[in-house]
């Protein structure tokens, strides 16, 4: 049964309940680095790395320190500081252990702060109350969803810059409505079931 | 001067607009507006917790240093954010249930960091908060808009647009039309500029 909810929560984080295209959190970045593959390819990578990594920090620091000390209100301001630091040091890091990935990160790594994917999978792992393997597991996935669909924006984004498109639709509005038509077709994953 | 930077502070909420302008705070602006009141409650906690962060970054934008600023800001900012939360977990709890997984979300809302970095760390109080009211209104009045054309289209038995990938054509068809209108308004702008100049020479 356990292994049945482990991959329940594999599938619903990568494509029946993918974060950007059926819960919409993390748009800032989905229509700000989607512009090209390449750099999607490096944001979903960092995104993945911080989303894991943050997600099972927050989690610990929530069961084992907030919540004997019944400060459960802090979750908020804990969580982001943790999250801030957390990228801050892995920048420093990456920088110095591998300059070739740090390139190709980039400015991208900074940004991350600032992504609500990032606070809403930790937050989300605590209300659903999973334990540690499932919310480093569901973490990761959520990353593999978010880069999935960063991935295929880019692919499509890059036919639309030579297409003729009306004036007023250029840039964001054409996006929107394409990120539309994407999240319909992951709408009908809805359906798969492993329970 | 003064009357002019009043005017564009106070006008920023408008023609900066934080959703149709600067594309900014995207994520709840779509998955909250499927009904107006939950729209217009999201709009209100974000609305309050700009005015009041815009008002501590530039109370204590001397005493900030510069290498620290983001952390110091971003404190700021959750702490007005938990203060929402917890008023509206105690004394607002049906609001609780639809919007409260959102409410946490508005500490890493693109729009307070960025008027907290732009504009309140730059300016004096009084137009800090004055940046902070119209930028407020002008999300409460994006997001309303959305929340109400969504909710009505979804009274209309069209059911998707309630839905994510609703909200996203939606929005994008929005933004089309506020690009087209800001686009007549300027033709028009420059045309009269023209006809002055023209009656100038």
């Amino acid at each position: 049964m356990y292994i049945s909810t482990l991959i329940t929560i594999v599938v619903a984080g990568i494509l029946t309940n993918n974060i950007v295209l059926n819960q919409s959190i993390g748009i800032c970045p989905f229509l700000g680095v989607s512009k090209k593959t390449e750099s999607a390819v490096g944001m979903g990578i960092a995104v993945t790395f911080v989303i894991t990594i943050a997600s099972v920090v927050c989690y610990v620091l929530y069961h084992f320190v907030l919540a004997p000390l019944r400060l459960e209100y802090l979750q908020t301001i804990t969580f982001i500081l943790i999250i801030a630091a957390l990228v801050q040091m892995l920048d420093i890091v990456i920088k110095k252990f591998s300059p070739s990935l740090y390139q190709s990160l980039g400015v991208y790594l900074a940004l991350i702060t600032t992504n609500c994917a990032v606070l809403g999978t930790a937050n989300n792992v605590i209300t659903n109350g999973y334990d540690l393997l499932q919310t480093f597991i569901s973490a990761l996935c959520v990353g593999l969803g978010f880069t999935l669909a960063l991935i295929l924006m880019s692919g499509i984004r890059e036919k639309v810059e030579v297409s003729h498109v009306p004036k007023p639709f250029k840039g964001l509005p054409i996006a929107l409505i394409i990120a539309g038509i994407m999240a319909l077709a992951f709408a009908g994953f809805a359906g798969l079931s492993f329970t | 001067m003064d009357k002019k930077k009043f005017r564009e502070t106070a006008l920023g909420g408008l023609f900066n607009n934080p959703v149709f302008v600067l594309v900014l705070g995207m994520c709840p602006t779509i998955s909250k507006s499927t009904n107006i009141v939950d729209a217009f409650a999201l709009g209100t906690a974000t609305a309050f917790v700009l005015v009041f962060s815009n008002l501590f970054v530039s109370a204590l934008r001397k005493f900030i240093p510069d290498k620290v600023r983001l952390p110091a800001y971003i404190i700021i900012i959750a702490t007005f954010v938990t203060l929402v939360q917890m008023f509206i977990e105690s004394f607002l709890p049906d609001l609780n249930e639809s919007i409260g997984a959102f409410i946490s979300l508005i500490v890493v809302n693109c729009i307070i960091l960025a008027r907290a970095e732009s504009f309140a760390s730059k300016n004096s109080v009084g137009y800090a908060v004055l940046d902070g009211l119209s930028m407020g209104v002008g999300f409460i009045f994006s997001i309303c808009l959305l929340g109400g054309i969504r909710q009505l289209l979804g009274m209309a038995g069209m059911k998707v647009f309630v839905t994510t990938p609703g909200g996203f054509i939606v929005l994008g068809l929005m933004m089309a039309l506020f690009n087209y209108l800001l686009s007549i308004y300027k033709a028009h702008q420059a045309k009269k500029t023209a006809q002055i100049l023209k009656g100038v020479a």
